[in-house]
C-alpha cells in the first residue's frame, strides 16, 4: 500500500484515504471574461501529461480534508514530498522537471515493432 | 394503529464480535460539526467546557463530551449525555459554523483484547499505542466507507459511521473480530 505525507496531520497516511486533484501551480487568468477562447482552453483543459517529476493536488479527504501538493513521478509513482497548498513549487534535489524530450510516442518507440 | 411516529435506532439492539472483541451500538448521543478559525477556538472551548484540540489526531474528553480533531479548522463534537450542543453554539458570538450531526452518525464500540485487530481488519490506520494512544482520534476509512476513529480506552474504541452504513460498518467489524480470535 502506497503512503502518502500529509502536511496537515503530519504523518503517512494510506493512499486509501487520499484523493487525486490534478495539475498543481496552475494560475487562473485574473481577466478570464477577457481572455481569448484559446487562452481559455489553454488554462482550463491543457496539461503536459510528463513522463517523470509532476506537481499535482492531493487532497486528504477521507482525513483532514484538507488539498495539498506534491511532488511525484509520474512512472515509479514515487512521492519525493507534499507541502501546504500555497507554498512555492519547491526544487527537488537531483532530480530534473521532465521535458518534452522525454516524452515517447507510439511511433518512436513502437513503430518498427514488428 | 400507531398514533405516533417511534424513533428507531439504525442497529437496534444488535450485537455482534467475539469473546476478544466486543461490536455494540453506541447509545444515542448529540454530536456537532464545528468549523472555526483559531481566533475563535478560545471562546468555544471555554462554552464548551473543554479544550478544542489543535494537534492531529488528538481529541478531548469531558464528562461524556468529546472533541476530536479532524482537520486544522474542523472538529467532531460527541455528547453522550445528550447536552444541548447547538444550543451551546448558538451562544457563542465569535466566528464559526456548527452543524447539528447527532443524527446522520451512529456509534458503534468495540472493545476488548482484539478491539483493535477487528478494526485493523478494514482499516488502514496503524493503530498501535505509539501511533494511536489513548485519546487519538481520526477521521479515516473502514472497508469501503468513511469513518471516524476514537480510541476511548486500552482496549477500547468508538467507530462513528453514517447513518445508513451503519449495517455495514457494524457487520464488516463483527466479521473482523470474529477472524481476530482465529
Ligand atoms: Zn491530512
Amino acid at each position: 500500500m502506497l503512503l502518502i505525507y500529509c502536511p496537515y496531520c503530519e504523518e503517512e497516511r494510506s493512499e486509501l484515504e487520499f484523493r487525486h486533484g490534478g495539475d498543481a501551480h496552475i494560475a487562473r487568468p485574473t481577466n478570464i471574461a477577457d481572455v481569448t477562447d484559446e487562452a481559455f482552453e489553454e488554462y482550463f483543459f491543457l496539461r503536459d501529461n510528463p513522463k517523470g517529476l509532476i506537481f499535482e493536488r492531493w487532497r486528504h479527504i477521507h482525513g483532514c480534508g484538507r488539498f495539498f501538493n506534491a511532488a511525484r513521478d509520474t512512472v515509479s509513482d514515487k512521492f519525493y514530498l507534499t507541502y501546504k497548498a500555497g507554498e512555492p513549487k519547491p526544487v527537488i534535489p537531483g532530480v530534473s522537471p521532465a521535458t518534452e524530450k522525454t516524452v515517447e510516442t507510439y511511433e518512436a518507440t513502437e513503430g518498427t515493432a514488428k | 394503529m400507531a398514533d405516533q411516529a417511534l424513533r428507531k435506532p439504525p442497529l437496534g439492539r444488535s450485537h455482534g464480535g467475539s469473546a476478544g472483541a466486543r461490536v455494540t451500538p453506541a447509545a444515542p448521543a448529540t454530536r456537532l460539526s464545528l468549523r472555526a478559525g483559531a481566533d475563535a477556538i478560545g471562546t468555544l472551548s471555554l462554552a464548551f467546557g473543554l479544550e478544542l484540540p489543535q494537534r492531529p489526531k488528538t481529541s478531548a474528553s469531558v464528562g461524556g463530551r468529546h472533541a476530536l480533531w479532524l482537520g486544522p479548522d474542523e472538529w467532531l463534537l460527541i455528547d453522550e449525555t445528550g447536552a444541548d450542543l447547538m444550543g451551546i453554539a448558538a451562544g457563542v458570538s465569535a466566528l464559526h459554523s456548527a452543524t447539528d450531526v447527532s443524527h446522520r452518525n451512529v456509534g458503534i464500540t468495540v472493545s476488548g483484547p482484539d478491539a483493535g485487530a477487528a478494526i485493523a481488519s478494514a482499516c488502514p490506520l496503524d493503530l498501535n499505542n505509539g501511533a494511536f494512544p489513548v485519546g487519538a482520534a481520526a477521521r479515516t476509512v473502514l472497508g469501503k466507507i468513511e469513518i471516524v476513529l476514537l480510541r476511548t480506552g486500552e482496549e477500547d474504541y468508538r467507530v462513528e459511521c453514517w447513518r445508513s452504513f451503519s449495517p455495514y460498518a457494524f457487520g464488516l467489524l463483527s466479521e473482523g473480530a470474529e477472524d481476530a480470535g482465529l
